[in-house]
């Protein structure tokens, strides 16, 4: 071969090398612009809007007042009760929505005639939207319409306006809306799981109960994992159901001010960005160590089919 | 009982299979009915509640506070449907909906698809970075990000705009990360194969992983269904009292009264705006489950 053709070759190879790597970059530009201009700059900006007092809206004037805000917000009784909210709202939400659809899955998963109807019945919360859902359980645990009367369920304050009830109130409702998703989830685990398998557990003499909760669960590991990561998010992100159940005019509003319903008010009628952007890292951050925590977890518990 | 409890451990291995053989038959419907009476309570627990909003929606005002409360609707005010239209703007706000929804789900198709294709099948410098990076916006929550947001989206003046509710949700990390994974799926003879056809990359991905990848991008496009048609604190934030471009989300809540007689008319309003969302799950029962579990480790 001759040098000079060698060399044209190579010419041929850099500038297709050339092309490729320009429509690469062509084709992830748009994806990267929207992050960019609405997930990392939001993002880092929260850390300069964290010490200033500010207000929402642009072209009024803010001005410095350094860490001290980022200290004065999290040591305030709100932001820590914002906290407590939150996390209470997760442990009410989370197990028992991950077990009634656990439930769901496990008696829809054999079979039989007319399972079809059930299976769509069963995830169809899954469209009921956060308004829908909200309004229906809005006339249910209404104190004068009646169901909570009739059932001898009338305190005063009515359950949506009590300090005591409203969360947990509201927790139900989160509940029933997650039961659509968590039961096709885990209706997917469990057709993953091999019949072989479960029969020759079955062969060995093992009870329905044993086989389902020594060889299901353990299979059914890496959904319940997948299960409680999805749930932890919907319970985290819960706001338009607080919004209309509740509302920010209610007497119990500070009792389910959860952290991103705090966010949203000191935003919009605490009308100082500042601390709602100290609460957003703190959300972030909250968020990370849970993820970070799923991770280890998946690492060490969780058993794999294979 | 103690005397008979630690019989009962060791009895029971041996009685089973005798029962078992003595009545298969009767064993298998009482197992059935079991079966059945539990998925029909299961049923009732998820139905009840949309039902009871169905019957109030139905009833006049002055039945809703009867006790005990009436399980049937009686006397059905059938005009509550058609206030609920007119006086929520429900055609408006479903439009809106629709339209919002609309561009959000293409929007994440189109660029989720074009970047997925630069991840599996290019090689540009720092590719593998700008994947981490893609990865790394699933660790932001949108409420981390929504103060600065409100604030970018006002400056444009995209307030009350569809802009301002569709722009900041035109890519996704989650969906390129599918994408990618269903592209590499595709075997390296067929994109040998061809190459030597003549085939470019835009062909390439429009007549072979594209059609491949169907399913993926089907799943995609109802998991950024859901969640568009879902968002409320957002269009909270972006649409204000200028009605027109309001989503029914919204639209809903503002029909919220406080007044009983208005109850009926607020829930037959959400009746109306849950009946297309029903009748899209009885059509793609199959699809949905499938995105909904994409992000689950196989």
């Amino acid at each position: 071969m001759a040098p000079a053709e060698v060399g044209s070759r190579r010419v041929a190879r850099r500038s297709r090398r050339l092309r490729e790597a320009g429509l690469g970059y062509l084709l992830v530009l748009p994806a990267l612009s929207v992050f960019g201009v609405f997930v990392f700059y939001p993002f880092f900006r929260n850390f300069k809007l964290a010490l200033y007092q500010s207000p929402p809206y642009p072209g009024l004037p803010s001005h410095y007042v350094g860490l001290h805000q980022v200290g004065q917000v999290l040591t305030s009784s709100n932001f820590l009760q914002s906290l407590v909210t939150t996390f209470l709202f997760v442990v009410l939400v989370v197990p028992a929505g991950l077990l009634v659809g656990l439930f769901l899955a496990v008696v829809a998963h054999r079979k039989l005639r007319g399972i079809a109807a059930y299976r769509v019945i069963f995830s169809s919360t899954v469209v009921t939207s956060v308004a829908v859902s909200a309004l229906v359980f809005y006339s249910l645990m209404n104190p004068v319409v009646g169901l909570l009367p009739w059932l001898g369920i009338s305190p005063h304050p009515p359950v949506l306006e009590s300090t005591t009830w409203a969360l947990p109130a509201v927790a139900i409702m989160a509940v029933w809306q997650f039961i659509g998703l968590s039961f096709i989830i885990m209706s997917a685990g469990l057709q993953s799981i091999s019949e072989e398998v479960l029969e020759a557990a079955r062969v060995d003499g093992a009870s329905n109960w044993t086989v389902f909760w020594r060889v299901t669960v353990p299979l059914l590991s890496p959904t319940l994992f997948f299960g409680v990561v999805v749930a932890t998010i919907y319970a985290f992100q819960t706001f338009g159901q607080i919004d209309i159940l509740i509302g920010y005019q209610n007497a119990a509003y500070e009792h389910v001010n959860v952290l991103v319903y705090n966010i949203y008010t000191t935003l919009v009628y605490g009308e100082n960005s500042g601390r709602a952007a100290v609460m957003s890292i703190a959300l972030f951050l909250i968020t990370l160590v849970l993820t970070l925590l799923q991770l280890r977890f998946i690492e060490r518990r969780v058993q794999y089919a294979r | 009982m103690p005397v008979d409890a630690p019989s009962v451990p060791n009895g029971a291995p041996r009685t089973r299979p005798d029962r078992k053989s003595a009545h298969p038959r009767r064993r298998r419907v009482v197992r059935q009915v079991i079966r059945y009476t539990l998925l029909t309570v299961g049923a009732i627990i998820v139905l009840f509640p949309i039902y009871m909003t169905v019957v109030n929606s139905l009833l006049a005002p002055n039945l809703l506070d009867r006790q005990p409360p009436l399980l049937f609707p009686v006397h059905p005010q059938w005009h509550t449907y058609a206030t609920a239209w007119s006086q929520g703007h429900l055609g408006l706000y479903l439009r809106n909906s629709i339209i919002q929804t609309l561009i959000i789900v293409a929007g994440q198709v189109v660029t989720a698809v074009l970047a997925a294709y630069a991840f599996a099948f290019l090689r540009f410098p720092f590719r593998r970075t700008l994947f981490v990076v893609f990865l790394s916006t699933l660790m932001i929550p949108f409420e981390v990000t929504m103060i600065t947001n409100l604030n970018t989206v006002n400056s444009l003046g995209w307030y009350n705009t569809f802009q301002g509710l569709t722009v900041p949700f035109l890519a996704t990390g989650f969906g390129t990360f599918l994408l990618r994974q269903a592209f590499l799926q595709i075997p390296r003879d067929l994109e040998e194969a061809a190459a030597l056809d003549g085939y470019g990359h835009w062909r390439f991905l429009l007549r072979v992983a594209l059609p491949l990848a169907r399913p993926t991008v089907a799943a995609l496009a109802i998991f950024s269904f859901l969640g568009s048609w879902n968002q409320y604190l957002w269009p909270l934030l972006v649409t204000g009292d200028n009605n027109n471009i309001r989503t029914v989300q919204i639209g809903l809540k503002a029909l919220q009264g406080n007044q009983l007689q208005d109850l009926n008319v607020t829930l037959a309003g959400a009746i109306i705006a849950v009946v297309p969302l029903f009748v899209l799950l009885v059509v793609f029962q199959k699809q949905l489950v499938r995105s909904l579990t994409a992000g689950a480790v196989k």
